[in-house]
């Protein structure tokens, strides 16, 4: 009897059989790419807001304390955005008639609010405390990157569940000293230091390592 | 809705005496039908969520589900991919003072029911109310509130609330509406005859008080007050007995035995949360055996929460009452001649019993009588408290705290005749609805129409709007500037949270508008009112204000005690009164609903979904009978029947209620609306229709006619029965005796053993488990519930659902056992049909050590937290409901539709922040309010110290008023819920399945009298 298929039908099925392990693969592969990329995360995309604000410029250059403009990052689960009666306290004294600062202007002279566009911004089903982590030595820049550089602000994280529990399994790798919370300048001691400072912190602190499902969601 | 999903035609009387008389009377029981055990009911406990195996509503069988859902869940995969949509944040141009984003802010403010004030204390999130709780600084609340506060802050929101002012049909505007009232006031004589104001009961000072000037500027205007379930009775039993209404005001908690005449004082009524809150402290047992109980006799014909917290119930004939009052009456010495229809249900030993306890209680005992009763019972019971020396200890009288103490009925009658007369120019409905709800031989809809210019202002276009020339929105309590006194007296400000969402106005600026100070605001002319009346002037002023604002109250304006003295003659004034007819005939009583009251509340979802003390219905109001009058009259639950009463008929279906009282059918009323807006137009029967004013609250003669048809009734009594353990269901039945879910002693069993809940075997088994156990440092949550406190009042229900955001379903849903609460009440009873004894046994998650939930979840949605919670992350179910089907506490609840309103912009506004709204698919149950925790943890460590005692109040907690839920750290032994687990009555349920509830109960304690054998 003669077979029934041909000799080269080996070929076809050990490349469909490899092929299928490697497409799949780079499948997975893909979409994991495409789920870390920018694009899909907004990690470092620059958002265009109504008013170019720089915090470079604000924050880094005149050295603003984030308190001035977020009020209640210290009391609040939310750090606030500040209304616009805030930048007015310095811009009706500077740059008064600078064209970039006019939707302000008439934020304040309409009563309208500015709508700004969220930059860091997570699903509705976590809940987020600012002011237990500034309480327990989270510094802004640890979430919020490299803030003193950013003219425009963008996203610093990918803010995915696995990029919160990064810390909350090993705080002692990111707390700072309190005092150093809201310098956006802050540099952490390499690697071992860090380690020796956040594990003295972690204790000093009370850092709690929570990683039960309720306390984000419920 | 097809009959075999229903079990509702499965009641077998017969058989369900046969099985009560086998049992000796010990047995716990939930349902007849249980009791029946036919074969429909056993097909029915067989699916836990009945009806839904098979077919569904729309006709869509189980294969075309498969269909979808498999295509479904190729596309829910990619669904997840979706990106997080682009948001904005709106920030403030100004800040407001004092808020801070993400933190809620509390005002006090007060409620209204019946026109007594309640005081409350209302959560803001960024000029949003979203949740009341009670004002522990207000005598009317001490903390506490009921269903109709918790369900208020819905009504806020209800799209279905009026938005606009109307002129005959076309939308117009507040100022075109002041300009005609204007004009319109002008057209009138100068004394005003033909000006006509009609309001519910009045408390408000300031409304009195600009209604006096108004009817000194118009000596010939009047103005009527009308409430369709008013106190009525309880004011001119005043009158009868003392001369004058004078106002009543019971100390629950100085009294030793009560006994009440057909009075649901811990549900209705002035007062009643705080009473509620009275009477459970002295149903108390943590100090042991030494502990005193009051003893509470309650005389009712149908079952009420209040009757199912007696020691002794007599189901009695609303009617026969007066015989008993007079009965009691005589037999603690007050000269009162036998009633003309002697009955013959009241036993002569038990009055002689309860008599001698009273007698024996002298200064310390308390005899009530109910809204439905006649004066001359009220007046009777004033009489028996005079007798006993009560008077000045437990029952205290004040003047009273109406702004014009009126009969409603007669004035509704004056109006009425008036109107028919073509004596009513303008006629100004303020905050009424009195189309729907008048007696019907007032034909009001028609007298009406003789008024030349109808105005009405309320929160509804309803039925008495429709027929007016002008509506003008009312705006909502929480929109409001006003002021309202509390039980006691006690002035009350009400205080706006949020400016009015429909251009809505307070009854003030209503009547401003005909007084021509229609310039003025809520708060100048409430303001004004009180700078005018107190003698702090300026800057004394100012501080009282701002204080009185702050505690929600004005100091020290509770009336003043005074002395009454009895007339010689009320028996002689009162045998006049009583109204005979033919006292034999069937008897009908007209109660309030308990969901929703006399119908104001029609358009609530959450209340028309919370199922009613005792019956357990949703979405109905029902003919109730009981189990004798039905085998007397061949009816059975589910018989729509036609009820005849003089001239004038309705059609309801049957509900056969246990414990009700035999010869008489009670009607709820507030049900059958025609315009309540889309949630309360059209569920259940118009009893107003066969109300008259001759006798509005009991009747005779009432005939009962099957038409043959049924009706359906969605009852969650026999939902989320726990069944016996690996038996079939026909033993399911035995469950609540067999396995002591509920349990409970005599206070005489309580003392000879204290531990009496304790069972051995559930020692034994605590160990009985190859894995390690949890180990919980830290915090570790409880809670405990007080069975002898509860009073199965459902407030704790309706504030779970306003705080966790837990969706309306709908009548269809609910008798498919889909209804979402998180917390429910299951309901026991004990004995036999005609008078059994009912236990109330709330019951949210049980948060388990041993969790069967947490093993059984396939994708880790449902956890076990560190502090012994039983986490439910809804992002991550997938609904299987695995957990549920594992659950034998059956409290988990799954959104089988997408039941939240995600459409209505309104409802946005009145959610809770920190909980997320649940959506379609997923698993859904009791959280301990781990929002509530997780604040709390927050502020706690913020300060560098451990959550106080107290400092994490659940929304059930703190709704309750008896006070009969605590939560609290267990690993705390000073805690107050660990020193009530530690009491002697704690016990958990299904122990003997070793999962370690956190939540537990402390067992039910009666206390009856020796010399009445039930």
């Amino acid at each position: 009897m003669s077979q029934i298929f041909h000799r080269s039908t080996n070929l076809v099925s050990r490349v469909s059989i490899y092929g299928a392990v490697l497409i799949i693969g780079a499948l997975g592969y893909a979409l994991y790419a495409i789920a870390m990329s920018p694009w899909y995360t907004d990690q470092n995309v620059k958002r265009q807001q109504p008013v170019p604000f720089s915090h470079r410029h604000h924050a880094g250059e005149l050295g603003i304390d984030c308190r001035y403009c977020h009020t209640s990052v210290e009391k609040s689960s939310f750090a606030g955005v500040p209304p616009t009666q805030t930048c007015m306290t310095c811009h009706s004294q500077i740059w008064t008639n600078a064209s970039m600062l006019e939707p302000v202007r008439a934020s304040y002279r309409d009563d309208t609010s500015i709508p700004w566009i969220r930059v860091n911004a997570l699903p509705d089903f976590v809940y987020f405390d600012h002011s237990i982590h500034i309480s327990k030595g989270i510094g802004c820049t640890t979430c919020h990157g490299q803030i003193a550089e950013m003219a425009l602000t963008e996203r610093a994280g990918t803010l995915y569940m696995s990029w919160c529990l990064n810390c909350h399994r090993q705080p002692e790798k990111f707390v700072r000293d309190k005092s150093e919370v809201f310098n956006p300048f802050y540099e952490p001691p390499s690697g071992a230091k860090q380690l020796e400072l956040g594990r003295k912190l972690v204790k000093e602190y009370k850092i709690q390592s929570y990683q039960h499902c309720s306390t984000c969601h419920r | 809705m097809s009959q075999d999903s229903n079990p509702k035609n499965s009641i077998d009387l017969a058989a369900a005496r046969a099985k009560l008389a086998g049992e000796g009377g010990r047995r716990f029981w939930q349902s007849l039908e249980e009791l029946s055990d036919t074969k429909e009911y056993r097909n029915f406990l067989e699916n836990e969520f009945p009806a839904n195996s098979e077919k569904d509503a729309d006709g869509i069988n189980r294969r075309d589900v498969l269909k979808l859902m498999a295509a479904s869940a190729a596309m829910a995969g990619l669904s997840a991919c979706t990106k997080l949509p682009t948001e904005k944040i709106v920030p403030y141009v100004r800040p407001p003072e004092q808020i801070i984003p993400g933190r809620p802010l509390f005002y006090a403010t007060s409620t209204q029911q019946g026109g007594v004030a309640t005081g409350v204390l209302v959560e803001s999130h960024m000029g949003r109310p979203t949740k009341i709780e009670g004002n522990p600084e207000h005598p009317g609340s001490l903390g506490g509130t009921d269903v109709f506060t918790q369900a208020s802050i819905l009504h806020l929101y209800d799209p279905d609330r009026s938005q606009t002012v109307v002129f005959e049909g076309r939308v117009s505007t507040w100022s075109d509406f002041v300009a005609a009232m204007g004009n319109a006031r002008i057209r009138l004589s100068p004394k005003g005859a033909g000006l006509r104001f009609l309001t519910r009961t009045v408390t408000s000072p300031t409304f009195g008080s600009q209604m006096r000037g108004l009817l000194a500027q118009f000596p010939e205007a009047k103005w009527h007050q009308y409430e369709p379930c008013s106190q009525d009775s309880a004011r001119e039993g005043a009158r009868l007995a003392f001369g004058r209404p004078v106002n009543t005001t019971y100390h629950f908690d100085q009294a030793d035995v009560i006994v009440s005449l057909d009075a649901d004082f811990l549900s209705r009524g002035p007062g009643h949360v705080r009473y509620a809150r009275e009477f459970a402290s002295r149903r108390d047992l943590s100090a042991g055996p030494a502990s005193k109980l009051n003893r509470f006799y309650a005389a009712e014909s149908m079952p009420t929460g209040t009757g199912a917290s007696s020691d002794h119930r007599l189901p009695l004939r609303s009617t026969d009452i007066d015989d008993l009052a007079r009965q009691l009456a005589a037999a603690v010495g007050v000269a009162v001649p036998p009633s003309a229809n002697a009955s013959a249900k009241i036993p002569a030993a038990w009055v002689s019993a309860v008599a001698r306890d009273l007698a024996a209680h002298r200064g310390s005992s308390l005899v009530i009588a109910g809204e439905q009763q006649p004066a001359f019972v009220h007046a009777l019971a004033h009489a028996i408290n005079a007798a006993l020396g009560n008077v000045g200890k437990t029952v205290v009288y004040t003047e009273s705290i109406e702004a014009n103490p009126v009969n409603q009925l007669e004035s509704l009658r004056d109006l009425v005749n008036d109107l028919n007369a073509g004596r009513v120019e303008i006629l100004v409905i303020i905050d009424g609805n009195p189309v729907y709800d008048a007696p019907a031989d007032f034909n009001f809809a028609d007298a009406l129409q003789n008024a030349k210019l109808r105005v009405h202002s309320g929160l509804y276009k309803d039925e008495t709007a429709e027929l007016c020339h002008w509506h003008a929105p009312a705006a909502h309590f929480l929109e409001s500037w006003s002021d309202a006194r509390a039980f006691d007296g006690t002035v009350g400000i009400v205080q706006p949270l949020i400016a009015p969402l429909y251009d809505g106005h307070t009854a003030h600026e209503v009547l401003a508008a005909f007084s021509g100070d229609s310039g003025k605001s809520g708060h100048d002319l409430v303001r004004g009112y009180w700078q005018s009346q107190r003698p702090e002037k300026d800057k004394a002023f100012e501080t009282l204000w701002e204080t009185s604002l702050h505690d929600g109250l004005i100091a020290g304006t509770a009336l003043p005690a005074i002395a009454v003295a009895l007339h010689a003659d009320f028996v002689s004034l009162g045998r006049q009164q009583t109204a005979s007819g033919d006292a034999s005939a069937l008897e009908v009583v007209f109660r309030p609903d308990p969901s929703i009251g006399d119908g104001e509340y029609a358009n609530n979802g959450w209340l028309q979904e919370l199922p009613k003390p005792v019956t357990r219905i949703t979405w109905d109001n029902a003919a109730m009978i009981s189990p004798g009058t039905a085998q007397h009259l061949s009816l059975t639950t589910g018989d729509y029947v036609s009820l005849k009463l003089v001239d004038r008929s309705m059609h309801a279906g049957v509900f056969i209620v246990p414990g009700h009282a035999d010869n008489c059918v009670t009607l709820h009323l507030g049900y059958g609306r025609s315009r309540a807006g889309n949630v309360g137009t059209g569920p259940g029967f118009n009893a107003y229709l066969l109300r008259n004013s001759a006798s509005p609250s009991v009747a005779h003669g009432l005939q009962i006619e099957k038409t043959g048809e049924k009706y359906y009734f969605a009852s969650t009594q026999q939902q989320y029965t726990i069944d016996v353990e690996g038996h079939p269901a026909e033993e399911e039945s035995q469950a609540a005796f067999s396995r002591d879910l509920v349990r409970i002693a005599t206070l005489d069993e309580f003392r000879k053993d204290p531990a009496f809940a304790k069972k051995t075997e559930e020692e034994e088994t605590k160990d009985l488990t190859i894995y390690p156990g949890f180990k919980y440092e830290g915090y570790s949550w409880g809670m405990s519930i007080d069975l002898n406190r509860c009073i199965g009042c459902n407030a704790c229900v309706v504030a779970c659902q306003s705080e966790n955001n837990i969706a309306v379903v709908g009548k269809d849903q609910v008798m498919r056992g889909r209804a979402m609460h998180w917390i429910r009440i299951d309901t026991y009873f004990r004995g036999n049909l005609e008078n059994p004894e009912m236990y109330y046994e709330p019951l949210p998650c049980m948060q388990c050590e041993n969790a069967p939930c947490e093993y059984v979840c396939p994708v880790g949605a449902t956890t076990h937290s560190p502090e012994g919670l039983n986490d439910m992350t809804y992002n991550r179910c997938v609904g299987t409901r695995y957990c549920s089907n594992n659950c034998p506490y059956k409290v988990r609840r799954f959104n089988f539709f997408l039941y939240s309103d995600y459409k209505t912009p309104s409802l946005y506004g009145m959610r809770n922040p920190n909980v997320t709204v649940r959506s379609r698919g997923v698993m859904e149950k009791c959280t301990y309010c781990v929002q509530r925790i997780n604040a709390a943890r927050i502020r706690s460590e913020e300060e560098n110290r451990t959550i106080r005692d107290g400092e994490i109040i659940t929304a059930c907690q703190s709704a309750c008023p008896a006070e009969a839920i605590v939560f609290g750290n267990i690993n705390d032994p000073n805690s107050r819920v660990s020193k009530l687990k530690a009491q002697t009555r704690d016990y958990s349920l299904l122990d003997d399945l070793n999962t370690r509830p956190r939540t537990t109960y402390l067992a039910r304690v009666r206390n009856p009298n020796p010399e009445i054998r039930d």
